[in-house]
């Protein structure tokens, strides 16, 4: 019986989830080798401070989807447990942003030494954001407010806080050292995102392996009731995916900051919660929940990038962006949504039922 | 037809895929009967209701309607509407948020503007007429769910209907309420309207109905006046036995007998839940086999709900083995070795999207703690131990649960809670909807597990299948414990006298 | 508490309490007056004068017509979060046509509305027909507008047409209300042409709504979509018509912004889809739908702006306070309708 599934078939890799993205990642490479192959070059150049550093296209790919792919991983957990988004990942993450650049530049904002280890301020920043994970995951799991209306508050009031936390001064990090978290470390000259982004998924990818949090998830978002009667607990589960979504809220505040060494509380992050959520949806995980893939949400981040960067290139402007995305949003949603997908079933059907009538004919 | 019948249905067919709902079913109505519809699940009532509601569109047969010439077709309700046949559901399909009078026009006047002066007075007008106490201007939610359901009535009457479908309108209704109910029913009985009864209350069959039609497996088991029919025959015809046959039957029964001095496995005093059960004392002892019956409705599931804590417990006291322990969530039952697989498979049980492998390991995956995941070599060589062990036929470890057969699911929970190995393990209708090969598999291996020295609690609409695995069975009738029998008495004619009570009182 | 009083009420089969939109309304209401009475007392000075509630008025006119549309599809059980979006688009796409094309304002007008329209159209037919969350929708609706708005114009500008100024600036002088200035001299209170759009629009929806059976019908598919399915109702029809009406109203709201603002810019009116939210949610429009109530959504409104000025008023003068405040009384809002609803569902069931 192993034996079947050994067989290459189209039609189960046309049914395998990485399929989609993989898919998308090959058309927009193909879309831009035919317009302008030098979208592929990378050439070693010098960066500001005269350290070496790999450019081109495909790294800012690299460099800015690493962002994607971190918020990527909490946003398909939270997808999959509660069935909504969390639109308030854009405001968070200016929070997050805020409260690092609070503590490295204390109250005057101009403090010439870092006031606290890096790592401390980072980790003071991740237990705020999963504070703000918790609360919305309370109003989702607990008083059952549906997910994206629950954090529509954050949404509205998140960059507000971000401002109001360092007294809408704008602080500025003078310190070399922090800067490292967002454009590269002297020697290499690879973006240092892409290595954190490779350690959250390292990580996820850890938690996953070496814990029952995918199992757990996944019951609850497919079949809450079931999962209830088999011992788990759903709102724990949900409250959960939130804050774990928290954790990555903070570290993209911390290379989101650190790559201007500034903040700008309502620029930082703007409209990411949109990329996160198509990267979900562009993993081909179901918007309504349930089963979810880890790794095609990450290649959808990347995916979703690779638009952005080739639609910059077409000198799209970054205010435009949302227009383009918002129809691909939209036509992903129309593809998955479940009506259109019984009728394409029904039509296909119908379609086999001829042409097996024709063979039977023939 | 018949002058004074208002609906007949002949040899009614409907099919889904891979099952017959509805086999050859005749049905007629006179007018001014009440006429009771009865079955255990699966019979088919709601699925003849839903036909002729035109909520279903039959595969066979034709609909006759007193005073049409030819056959009618009914496509969807609004169709049923036009017809006169108006269907009052279980649930009530109301608006909550709009007034009384609203809901007794919506969707049902014409013109743009809402003329609530006229729609007022024509409600007060018609509440009046019928008794109903409430006032057109209320919103409905004020109003309790008797006069709801009254109102939903009010509005099929209103329509001119010559055929009334009440499906199982009393359920959530207390005595003083059904009693109103019925007075409407004989009114409109007296009007001449044709009334369709789904209950499972066999009270109130015979308080008000004229004739019974009996469905069981989609088919036809007759029609009767109620005088014909005393209640543990009808239950006999429900449940599929002959009154003839039965004594024959006798004998088979399972016998146990605890060890002396035993202290029970599980025990339980004034258990009750939120669920609407009245507070039950039981208990069960090593490698005993029990069984909770009566009919849907009576309480059976909702008490081994309770000893799970699947739903809200609001008193009692639990004992395992001689220690008090509380059950307040099913991980509490799950830690002290209960099992539990629930009666809705689809609901309460699959997980449908996950694999195969991962709906066995499932429970027991939550009781080992979410730490210590058991690696993915090692679900698998679980995973195809019990497919093995119980001959489930699927594809692989890795095929989604959902796409098995109804009763290949059933064996994989059954797996998933074997894998808990559980002292106590309660079955709620483990035999429903799937083939005859796997009921006696499973049937079989309740035995064997009991003959192991586990203690199972075994629910079944079906009585063969109880007294062939049971040896002691607890009687329910509408939420309340109403009698154990044992030994002896273990036999159809005294289970059958039991669940249909009434009668000797 | 009313849910009590009306039970026994219709035990005894007298005219019940108040039905839950009235109730609603009633807290609304009590709510504003309370709001406003607490800021004259204790705030004093220019809370006393006619004009700072007129300007109330007219700075929240559009806010007023984009709330009815919300409420409308709120209380059909749906929701739209382009509407602040629509709004920057229509600015920017009357603006343009104003200035480069030399239009007529008529024509803006007409402009403003086949914009909402279309979304209104595209909108509606994904959720009502397609059944996809309107959330998703909606949302998608939103960034294609401001982007969408940025691609026509990416820089804010001002209209230079006269005519049009000459409109905005148009004022309507109410002559025995005003106060007396530091001069002595008395000065008559005015409002803009805005707020007799937004009270027309008001008045009519509530007319609608109350008065009409399409408005029956949203709160029937809101309160509760498969009984008014069993009723006989076109509940996707219903749906598709309420995000349609919605949208008009976002397009004429967006007009009356636009002529109090006088500028087109894509990131015009951004979070007036989370204001008009918040204004249904404090006005008694339940996020789960069926109820709800326009006047209480015009009160809403009114609260939202009279607590956006309490706070800058109080001294609370950094940007950040008035998100802050207006997330926090949504935040408060919902909690409330979610635990109201649990209660109501536990009374139920038993």
């Amino acid at each position: 019986m192993n034996n079947e599934k050994k067989v290459f078939s189209l039609s189960g890799l046309l049914h395998h989830q990485l399929f989609i993205p993989v898919t998308a990642l090959v058309l927009l490479a193909v879309f831009n080798l035919i317009m302008d192959p030098s979208f592929f070059s990378i050439q070693m150049g010098l960066n500001s401070e005269g350290n070496h550093i790999l450019q081109g296209y495909l790294i800012t790919i690299l460099d800015y989807g690493s962002e994607l792919a971190i918020l990527a991983i909490g946003m398909t957990l939270v997808t999959a447990a509660s069935g909504g988004q969390d639109i308030s990942v854009g405001a968070t993450v200016a929070i997050a942003g805020s409260v690092i650049l609070r503590l490295l530049c204390g109250a005057s904002a101009r403090e010439p030494e870092l006031q606290m280890p890096i790592i401390l301020a980072f980790l003071i920043a991740v237990a705020v954001s999963m504070v703000f994970g918790a609360f919305n995951g309370t109003l989702v799991a607990v008083f059952r407010i549906q997910p994206m209306v629950a954090t529509l508050i954050m949404y509205t009031a998140g960059r507000s806080i971000a401002a109001w936390i360092n007294h809408n001064q704008l602080p500025i990090v003078t310190d070399k050292s922090y800067s490292l978290f967002g454009t590269i470390i002297p020697g290499i000259p690879i973006p240092t995102p892409f290595f954190i982004a490779a350690l959250c998924v390292t990580a996820i990818m850890l938690v996953l392996r070496f814990s029952t949090l995918g199992l757990y998830v996944q019951s609850v978002g497919i079949n809450e009731k079931a999962a209830k009667l088999n011992g788990i607990n759903p709102v724990a589960v949900k409250i959960l995916t939130f804050v774990i979504l928290g954790m990555c809220v903070a570290v993209v505040g911390l290379i989101k900051t650190s790559r201007l060494c500034t903040i700008n509380y309502s620029v930082i992050a703007k409209d990411i919660e949109m990329d996160a959520i198509l990267a979900v949806a562009l993993g081909g995980n179901a918007l309504s929940g349930g089963k979810f893939n880890m790794w095609a949400s990450v290649l959808g981040a990347y995916a979703i990038q690779f638009l952005t960067t080739t639609l910059y290139k077409y000198q799209v402007s970054s205010d435009a962006l949302p227009a383009y995305k918002a129809v691909v949003v939209i036509l992903l949603v129309i593809f998955s949504a479940p009506s259109v997908r019984e009728k394409m079933a029904a039509i296909s059907q119908r379609r086999e039922a001829r042409k097996n009538a024709g063979k039977e004919a023939a | 037809m018949r002058d004074n019948t208002v609906l007949e249905m002949t040899g009614i067919d409907k099919i889904f895929p891979g099952v017959k709902a509805l086999q050859n079913v005749d049905f007629s109505l006179n007018k001014g009967e009440i006429h009771a519809l009865m079955g255990e699940n699966g019979a088919g009532k709601s699925t003849l209701i839903k036909v002729l509601t035109g909520v279903y569109e039959k595969d066979g047969g034709h609909i006759y309607l007193a005073g049409q010439e030819k056959e009618v077709q009914i496509k969807s309700p609004q169709d049923a509407q036009n017809l006169g046949i108006s269907t009052v559901y279980q649930e009530i399909t109301l608006c909550p948020n709009l007034t009384v009078a609203e809901n007794m026009f919506i969707g049902r006047t014409e013109g743009v503007i809402q003329k609530w002066g006229w729609m007022n007075k024509r409600t007060n007008e018609i509440l009046k007429s019928l008794d109903i106490p409430a006032s057109a201007t209320q919103q409905l939610d004020t109003c309790s769910l008797a006069i709801q359901q009254m109102i939903a009535i009010a509005r099929a009457v209103d329509m001119d209907c010559r055929v009334l479908i009440l499906d199982e309108p009393t359920s959530s209704l207390d005595e003083h309420e059904v009693e109103k109910l019925f007075k409407l029913m004989r009114d409109l009985k007296a009007k001449g309207v044709g009334i369709i009864f789904v209950t499972h209350f066999l009270d109130q069959v015979y308080e008000v109905c004229d004739r019974i039609t009996v469905l069981r497996d989609g088919r036809l088991v007759g029609a009767y006046d109620i005088a014909e029919l005393p209640r543990v025959k009808l239950v006999a015809k429900m449940l599929g036995k002959e009154m003839d046959d039965m004594a024959d039957l006798k004998g088979d029964a399972v016998s146990f007998t605890a060890q002396e001095n035993s202290v029970p496995v599980y025990e339980a005093q004034g258990l009750c839940s939120n669920a609407g059960i009245k507070p039950f004392d039981f208990h069960i002892s090593k490698g005993e086999v029990n069984g909770f019956t009566g009919l849907l409705g009576s309480g059976r599931s909702e008490s081994v709900r309770a000893i799970f804590g699947a739903d809200h417990v609001t008193g009692g006291k639990v004992k395992m083995k001689g220690k008090e322990v509380k059950i307040h969530e099913p991980i509490d039952a799950m830690k002290n070795g209960i099992a539990y697989l629930s009666e809705d498979r689809k609901g309460d049980g699959i997980i449908a999207d996950l694999s195969v492998r991962e709906n066995i390991i499932l429970a027991s995956q939550v009781l080992k703690g979410p730490l210590k995941p058991y690696s993915k070599s090692e679900q698998i060589r679980i995973a195809k131990e019990y497919i093995d062990l119980l001959s489930i036929k699927t594809a692989s470890t890795e095929t989604p649960i959902g796409s098995l057969s109804g009763g290949n699911q059933q064996k994989v929970i059954l797996a998933r809670w074997l894998l808990t190995h559980p002292e106590y393990l309660i079955l709620d209708e483990p035999t429903r909807g799937i083939d005859i090969g796997t009921k006696v598999d499973i049937q079989k291996l309740v035995l064997k597990l009991a003959g192991e020295g586990m203690s199972v609690t075994f629910i079944s609409s079906e009585i063969d299948e109880m007294l062939r695995t049971c040896s002691r069975l607890v009687v329910m009738r509408d939420g309340k414990k109403v009698g154990e029998i044992q030994g002896e008495d273990l036999n159809q004619e005294s289970i059958m006298k039991t669940i249909a009570g009434g009668e000797e009182e | 508490m009313f849910k009590k009083e009306s039970k026994t009420g219709a035990v005894t089969n007298k005219k019940s309490g108040l039905s839950d939109t009235n109730a609603l309304l009633v807290i609304t209401l009590v709510i504003f007056v309370l709001m406003y009475t607490g800021a004259i007392t204790i705030l004093g000075g220019q809370f006393t004068k006619w004009q700072t509630f007129f300007n109330i008025l007219n700075g929240n006119a559009y806010l007023i017509i984009l709330a009815c549309g919300m409420s409308i599809v709120m209380i059909c059980g749906g929701i739209d979060i382009s509407l602040g979006g629509l709004t920057g688009l229509v600015t920017v796409a009357c603006a343009v046509y104003l200035d480069e094309k030399g239009g007529s304002i008529l024509v803006s007008v007409g402009i403003a509305i086949c914009i909402g329209l279309a979304f209104g159209i595209v909108q509606g037919f994904l959720v009502a027909y397609l059944d996809i969350q309107p959330f998703i929708v909606s949302l998608a609706g939103m960034f294609f507008a401001r982007g969408l708005a940025h691609i026509i114009r990416s820089a804010p500008f001002n209209v230079a047409s006269e005519t049009f100024n000459s409109l905005k600036e148009t004022r309507i002088y109410i002559s025995f209300l005003g106060s007396v200035n530091k001069k002595g001299v008395f000065v008559p209170a005015y409002i803009e042409i805005g707020v007799i759009i937004a009270i027309c629009v008001a008045a009519l929806m509530f007319m609608m709504m109350k008065w009409t059976r399409l408005g029956r019908n949203f709160y029937a598919v809101g309160g509760n979509r498969h009984s008014a399915l069993m009723l006989g109702i076109n509940v996707k029809r219903t749906k598709f018509l309420s995000h349609i009406i919605c949208s008009l109203l976002g397009g004429l709201g967006a007009y009356v912004y636009f002529l109090h603002i006088g500028s087109g810019s894509g990131s015009n009116a951004s979070g007036a889809e989370m204001d008009a939210i918040a204004s249904s949610i404090i006005g008694g429009v339940m996020l789960t739908g069926g109820v709800g109530n326009i006047m209480g959504t015009f009160f809403g409104v009114l609260s939202l702006a009279t607590i956006k000025s309490i706070v800058s008023a109080a001294g609370f003068n950094d940007p950040w306070w008035t998100n802050i405040t207006v997330a926090i009384m949504l935040c408060f809002f919902l909690v409330i309708q979610s635990v109201v609803m649990a209660r109501k569902k536990k009374a139920a069931k038993k």
